[in-house]
């Protein structure tokens, strides 16, 4: 294997196409093939050579990345004159061009105008290197703080559940020798370890802080105080040392379900859901072990038949929401190919949707959970049933009053298709979108499936025309879930992942917890994007006061007509009102962590619901590409 | 470029001082003369030992035809006094071997020299243009400072020539295949040891084909027998895969180590006249030859050696050392203590630390300092180097570090050091270099932005002195005048020293924390004052970066070493190095001085690892087993350990007396970069790229070798696969690489390392 490697690299020669395409760029135009080859075998000798010596700097300046620094250095150690301008420290941002049979890799250099980099405002001062201490062990000891990595990583997690003979066997992983010679010694350490893997971990014990713990975060996380379970929640997703009680939290929430789906409790469900999210969001945990636990009970949150006591007025209808977005999730993350999750749910949701005698309920939560898993699952599994559905529907709303409950479940059912469907269908259907032709296709739900697609293909368009250079992608939206039973507004409209394009000089730090520097987030942050319709964009710095509305400051700076200047952070805890938009601009609000009361901003005026593509709802992460920001805080 | 155009005159004034100078230049370091410091000449040491006799004579002929033709007279008349030659030998020496005749003057010197060099290629009547200079290179191993008139311009053609003949090319495979054939048919227990023929033999026949421009057959012979070469030769066949053509040999350094050197096999007597015996029925000429030529076999008597132990051993790019080598003493003893006379309050609670005792009891000193020199045979004379006299201020420190001894903490493998990490935030990668002062008070840090940062870690600050203007009007009789010096409005946590022109590669304390070193790529090594956070000196001489950097423990000398390939003693009073170490083979990446001083070790990309004796600029010690370049090096506190560590991600543990490996520790997946005994060497702590610390217990590493079996032997060891029984500990840090270690004087481990984002 080693000696394929090396012959390949034995003969890795630039091109000769390249050698021609230099000579003339310098202003030689024909140049022989043979002095074309002299040279590419001459070139890349050299090249090679002086990538030989970068390496040197690389491995003395204690870095795993070769960077354009250390190529300048092995140039000046054989007296050539370094290259300049190449002071990107992450990539180099070579583009590929081919044209005329020819196929060239090239250093794209934009024209800048100087009034753009002039207008904008600076970056921020990088942050000085600065010194921190913290105990990588006490007495032999690892302490579990957030300073020090996790105290057993997944990896091992994983090969502790999946081979529990093979940790105990000698010598099999460096930490697995210290117990066979570690017989009698009295150190934490040694004995921690012995007891770790010598017992089952079914078997093993908690320690008595983690038995208080596990105590004070399962009474807070189904107790009264919202705060407090705020608190636990968050102990819960980012907490590094829990897989210790990983176990118990998932008998705890099975349990939990089952007892709770009996008594109708939905209150207790709901924070049960949502211990399964927090669960779920700890990257440290692994979770594979324990999905037959957790899987049935986030199952039975979506369809269970009933879940609350007053199935007309409670909103139980957000929790299907909620656990169906779970499901979704879990979906994404555990199935493989052995343990399939992904099509067995797929293939339960489905058995009951057709099932003539499923409850409008359990329907309806089959409906949130398939479509919850994709585009192509609605596409191929819903879209067919819409007609039947729509006969079902149409049957209910129309026919001899049966029940409330069944009304409201049939009116339940009827958006949930409507909201999932449209975008769906405004992506395959051709257009035009001719009302009778979808009652044609789609029965009953024609009419308004049309009418929803219509307004899908428009917010589409919406997007695209402020589409600019770069493109900002948008993770996997966080399901967020309030407490409101009452009234419908919990689940709202389009809460698809969608594309949010913006002006590549956007400066947006996210702040994550990995990185020490960083203050911790404020509540809310948000982005404001403003266009108008007329030919000049301006660019807006609203600085939202925490205090009052009305005395916020909004700062218009014009700028080209071209490009979509950003953008703002507006921080703040409590809402306001903006003032002094112009009467046609459109705003697109994306907030980042969203605290549960941020929702109201939507009803204050702001940002007319119709024209704001991305709901509010939604709150999203925004992935810190290489921003300017972390460019300038790079020593040169 | 100085150091260059310096080389002769040094080389003069150095000879002149005689060895016997130096055993009374003791005291008065402070006297800045030049015979106060080190002054004998490295070049009294006569030729590496390993030579045969003839060779010595003709090159001690050659230097004296070079000094004589540079004028350089009393030179000349002591090197000849010395070497015990006469006049006539010499000159018919020179006659005997050039061969020319003499007429062609200073051609005819070089000659008789590259006759020994090329015998070959004496038949071949390719001229060739022999500069003088080209006498220096087959020397530069053994003759540091002349080492350095040729170092710019090598004169590769005549390091090459020896290629320029030989057979036919399309038959390079047959022989080398011929000769596979033949290993592999032996007995098993030569082939092991024939099979280390192959690397060497592979190197010399593809070059041999390069050279002659037999291009697509050297690509052909390449293709076919790379596979073949052990893995840890990886690196080179890759340097090598890229040769494809005669200019490229020119100015590739590595390919001139290989040529100018020679490699080196171990190979016991029987599989030795196997082989001979088999070249010798087929006339297999071609092969021979290159092993007459080109390799070095040291051939010992004895069992054959197996796989295992050929492999721990191997691995440099000249390979094994030459057991002569090896064979010089090394006093690598402790030096007596200094008397200090201990405040008698303190006398209760130290008089239980044994340790202690001895050092500290006023009324026994003089028996007791004669006493100690007897119980260690293996320390050197105590002025053997000129060492800095001790001032208060020193002695005040040294009563400190008794008190603070008698506090530390026993460490062992029930009782293992709490680790107290330093993490560097928003450093950006850029953090190169780290340092703690030995009472753990200060923390500097080089940069990839040429600065260099030093921290206090304790609440107290950092104060510079104040302004010449002001000093004047300070009470200098008060008592607290030291006190009053210091301008408190400069008082900070951290101070930047700004001055290097590039990455600072290297940072070390002096001992007394009153200076600061840092190497650089921009080839110099400064001396910055924590008095004044100012520029001191900068020592000029690496021509190219320089890789680290290392205080003497007794403070006043410095060992640097870089690019260049050399390493070099200094005096913080002297612009010009005292010391050059040449014999490397490739840069010198890490340099650390024995605890008494006496000797430095120096590390490098050739994958060996050497010890200088700093009295001479001999080297002592050549450790070879190292499979990638060495980045760091730790001596044990009681001098007779080393550890060393490489980019392989192992770190190996040699006995210094007896120049052998006695130990090896895997478990590392990347560069180690921090090696540290605990003050009582009975822990050693490894950092690593791999953002672990990592414990060792060195005490059981070093008590399992019994130390006898190598002075019966041949000097081949059984190392134990025991790496996992000896790690006592293992701390991942989160995504931040170790690049510092350090134990405190109670046995607290400190580590530092920047923070890596990404």
């Amino acid at each position: 294997m080693a000696e394929e490697r090396r012959q390949k690299l034995c003969s890795v020669i630039l091109p000769t196409e390249s050698m021609k395409a230099m000579a003339e760029s310098v202003g030689v135009g024909s140049l022989q093939e043979e002095s074309c080859l002299a040279l590419s075998e001459e070139v890349s000798y050299r090249i090679k050579e002086i990538a030989q010596d970068a390496l040197k700097f690389m491995h003395h300046g204690k870095r795993r990345k070769l960077t354009t620094g250390d190529i300048d250095h092995a140039l000046k150690l054989k007296n050539v004159e370094p290259l300049y301008g190449f002071q990107s420290q992450e990539f180099i941002p070579f583009r590929f061009a081919s044209g005329g049979g020819r196929e060239l890799h090239f250093y794209e250099e934009k024209e800048v105008d100087l009034s753009d980099i002039i207008n904008t405002p600076l970056p921020r001062v990088p942050l000085d290197v600065s010194l921190k201490a913290h105990w990588l062990s006490i007495d032999g000891v690892q302490p579990a703080i957030p300073e020090n990595p996790p105290p057993v990583p997944k990896e091992q997690q994983k090969t502790d559940s999946t081979e529990p003979l093979k940790a105990v066997k000698p010598g099999q992983e460096e930490e697995g020798s210290i117990q066979t010679k570690g017989q009698g010694a009295n150190s934490a350490e040694v004995k921690g370890k012995e007891k770790m893997r010598m017992k089952p971990r079914s078997t093993h014990e908690l320690s008595v802080e983690q038995q208080l713990y596990y105590k004070e975060i399962t009474e807070a996380c189904v107790g009264s105080c919202e705060a407090k379970r705020a608190e636990a929640l968050q102990s819960i997703a980012t907490d590094p040392g829990l897989y210790q009680m990983l176990p118990r939290f998932s008998t705890f929430i099975s349990e939990g379900v089952r007892v709770n789906v009996v008594q109708n409790n939905l209150a207790l469900l709901i924070y049960l859901m949502r211990m399964v999210k927090a669960l779920m969001d700890n990257p440290t945990l692994y979770l594979e072990k324990y999905l037959h636990e957790l899987i049935p009970a986030v199952v039975t949150c979506i369809v269970s038949k009933q879940l609350c006591l007053r199935p007309d007025v409670d909103n139980h209808w957000a929790l299907r929401d909620f656990a169906a977005r779970l499901m979704a999730q879990s979906c994404k993350t555990f199935s493989t190919t052995t343990n399939n999750i992904q099509s067995r749910i797929t293939k339960t949701f489905t058995k009951s949707l057709l099932d003539d005698k499923t409850q409008w309920t359990t329907r309806y939560g089959c409906i949130a959970g398939l479509a919850e898993l994709g585009h192509d699952v609605i596409k191929t599994l819903i879209i067919p049933r819409l007609s039947v559905e729509g006969a079902r529907i149409k049957a209910v709303m129309d026919g001899p009053v049966v029940s409330n409950i069944d009304k409201i479940g049939a009116d339940h059912v009827q958006s949930l298709l409507l909201k999932h469907c449209a975008c769906v269908v405004a992506k395959t259907r051709p257009l035009p979108d001719m009302v009778d032709q979808y009652k044609a296709d789609y029965g009953y739900l024609g009419t308004m499936l049309c009418s929803h697609v219509v307004k899908a293909r428009a917010q589409a368009a919406f997007q695209a025309q402020t589409v600019n250079r770069t493109t900002l992608t948008i993770t996997q939206p966080r399901p967020t879930l309030s407490m409101s039973q009452s009234g419908l507004s919990a689940s709202s409209g389009s809460r698809t992942p969608s594309i949010i394009k913006v002006p590549s000089s956007l400066t947006l730090m996210s702040t994550r917890p990995g990185t020490p520097t960083q203050p911790s987030p404020p509540a809310t942050k948000y982005i404001v994007m403003a266009t108008s319709a007329g030919a000049a964009s301006t660019q807006q710095v609203i600085t939202l006061s925490s205090s009052q509305s009305g005395s916020s400051v909004t700062s218009t700076v014009p700028s080209t007509p071209t490009s979509l200047q950003p953008l703002v952070k507006l921080e703040s805890g409590t809402t306001g009102a903006v003032s002094g938009p112009r009467p046609l601009q459109k705003y697109i609000v994306v907030s980042l962590p969203s605290s549960s009361s941020s929702l109201e901003n939507k009803g204050s005026g702001v940002i007319p619901s119709s024209t704001s593509p991305i709901s509010m709802e939604s709150a999203v992460k925004l992935e810190r590409s290489e921003s300017p920001a972390a460019n300038t805080q790079s020593p040169h | 470029m100085a150091a260059v155009q310096d080389g002769p005159m040094e080389l003069d004034a150095e000879k002149e001082a005689k060895p016997e100078i130096l055993s009374d230049g003791t005291s008065n370091l402070s006297g800045n003369t030049a015979s106060g410091t080190l002054s004998s000449s490295p070049l009294t040491a006569a030729p590496a030992g390993g030579a045969p006799k003839m060779e010595d004579q003709q090159t001690l002929i050659a230097v004296l035809q070079f000094l004589k033709r540079n004028k350089l007279s009393e030179s000349v008349e002591i090197l000849r006094r010395e070497a015990g030659l006469g006049e006539h030998q010499e000159g018919s020496q020179a006659t005997d071997g050039s061969g020319g005749g003499k007429g062609d003057g200073d051609g005819g010197d070089a000659n008789s020299l590259l006759s020994r060099v090329s015998i070959t290629s004496a038949a071949a009547p390719q001229s060739m243009p022999v500069k003088s200079d080209c006498i220096i290179n087959i020397f530069r191993c053994d003759l540091p400072f002349m080492f350095m008139l040729s170092e710019d311009q090598p004169d590769v053609s005549v390091v090459l020539s020896a290629y320029s003949q030989q057979g036919d090319p399309p038959l390079y495979q047959v022989y080398y295949s011929g000769l596979k054939n033949f290993i592999e048919s032996v007995l098993d227990c030569h082939r092991a040891e024939l099979s280390q023929l192959f690397y060497p033999l592979f190197v010399h026949m593809y070059l041999e084909l390069v050279y002659n421009n037999h291009e697509t057959e050297a690509k052909a012979f390449f293709d076919k027998f790379s596979g073949d070469q052990e893995c840890y030769y990886q690196d080179d066949l890759h340097i090598l895969c890229g040769l494809t053509k005669k200019e490229h040999l020119k100015g590739n350094e590595v390919l001139l180590d290989f040529r100018t050197s020679r490699f080196v096999l171990h190979i016991s007597r029987d599989s030795y006249q196997l082989l001979k015996r088999h070249l010798q029925e087929r006339h297999n000429n071609q092969i021979w030859n290159i092993i007459q030529e080109h390799l070095y076999i040291d051939i010992f008597d004895g069992m054959p050696r197996s796989k295992s132990q050929i492999d721990s051993m191997s691995g440099s790019l000249a390979g094994e050392a030459k057991r002569e080598v090896n064979k010089a003493k090394v006093f690598y003893g402790l030096l007596k203590e200094p008397e200090i006379e201990v405040p008698l309050d303190d006398e209760d609670d130290e008089a239980e630390n044994e340790e202690g005792k001895p050092k500290k009891k006023k009324t026994k000193k003089d028996s007791l300092g004669s006493k100690s020199k007897k119980q260690d045979p293996n320390a050197p004379q105590q002025n053997r180097i000129p060492l800095p006299e001790l001032k208060d201020s020193d002695k005040l420190d040294k009563i400190m570090y008794m008190k603070e001894s008698t506090k530390r903490i026993r460490l062992g493998p029930e009782n293992l050091p709490s680790i107290c990490f330093y993490t560097f935030l928003n450093a950006f990668q850029g953090l190169t270099a780290v340092d703690f002062t030995d009472d753990s008070s200060l923390l500097a840090g080089g940069f990839a932005d040429s600065t260099v940062r030093v921290w206090s870690v304790t609440p107290k600050k950092l104060r510079k002195v104040k302004s010449a203007g002001e000093l004047n009007v300070i009470e200098k009789e008060s008592d607290d005048v030291l006190e009053r010096i210091m301008d408190e409005k400069t008082a900070s946590e951290s101070k930047i020293l700004h001055g290097h022109s590039g990455p600072v590669y290297g940072v070390s304390f002096s001992p007394d924390r009153n200076y600061l070193l840092s190497s650089s790529e921009d080839g110099t090594v400064r001396l910055w004052s924590l008095q004044t956070f100012t520029c001191l000196v900068g020592y000029k001489g690496h021509n190219y970066p320089v890789w680290d950097t290392h205080f003497s423990p007794f403070g006043y000398y410095f060992v640097s070493g870089g690019h260049d390939r050399v390493a070099r003693l200094w005096a913080t009073d002297h612009y010009q190095p005292l010391r050059i170490f040449a014999g490397h083979l490739a840069d010198v990446t890490c340099t650390r001085f024995h605890p008494n001083s006496n000797y430095v070790a120096t590390g490098s990309t050739d994958r060996t690892v050497r010890l200088w004796d700093v009295l001479n600029a001999n080297c002592v010690r050549i450790l070879t087993g190292h499979k990638g370049p060495i980045h760091s090096l730790a001596f044990s506190p009681n001098g007779k350990f080393l550890a060393s560590g490489s980019t392989d991600g192992r770190v190996l543990l040699w006995d210094i007396g007896h120049g052998l490996m006695i130990g090896e520790l895997k478990g590392h997946t990347d560069t180690i970069y921090a090696l540290k005994f605990s003050r009582d060497g009975e822990i050693l702590a490894s950092g690593s790229m791999d953002n672990t610390v990592r414990l060792w217990d060195s005490m059981k590493a070093f008590d399992e070798v019994e130390t006898d079996d190598f002075t019966a032997t041949t000097g081949h060891i059984h190392l134990p696969d025991n790496s996992q029984e000896l790690l006592l500990g293992m701390y991942h840090s989160k995504s931040t690489p170790v690049t510092h270690l350090h134990f405190t004087r109670r046995n607290l481990l400190l580590a530092a390392g920047a923070y890596n984002s990404q």
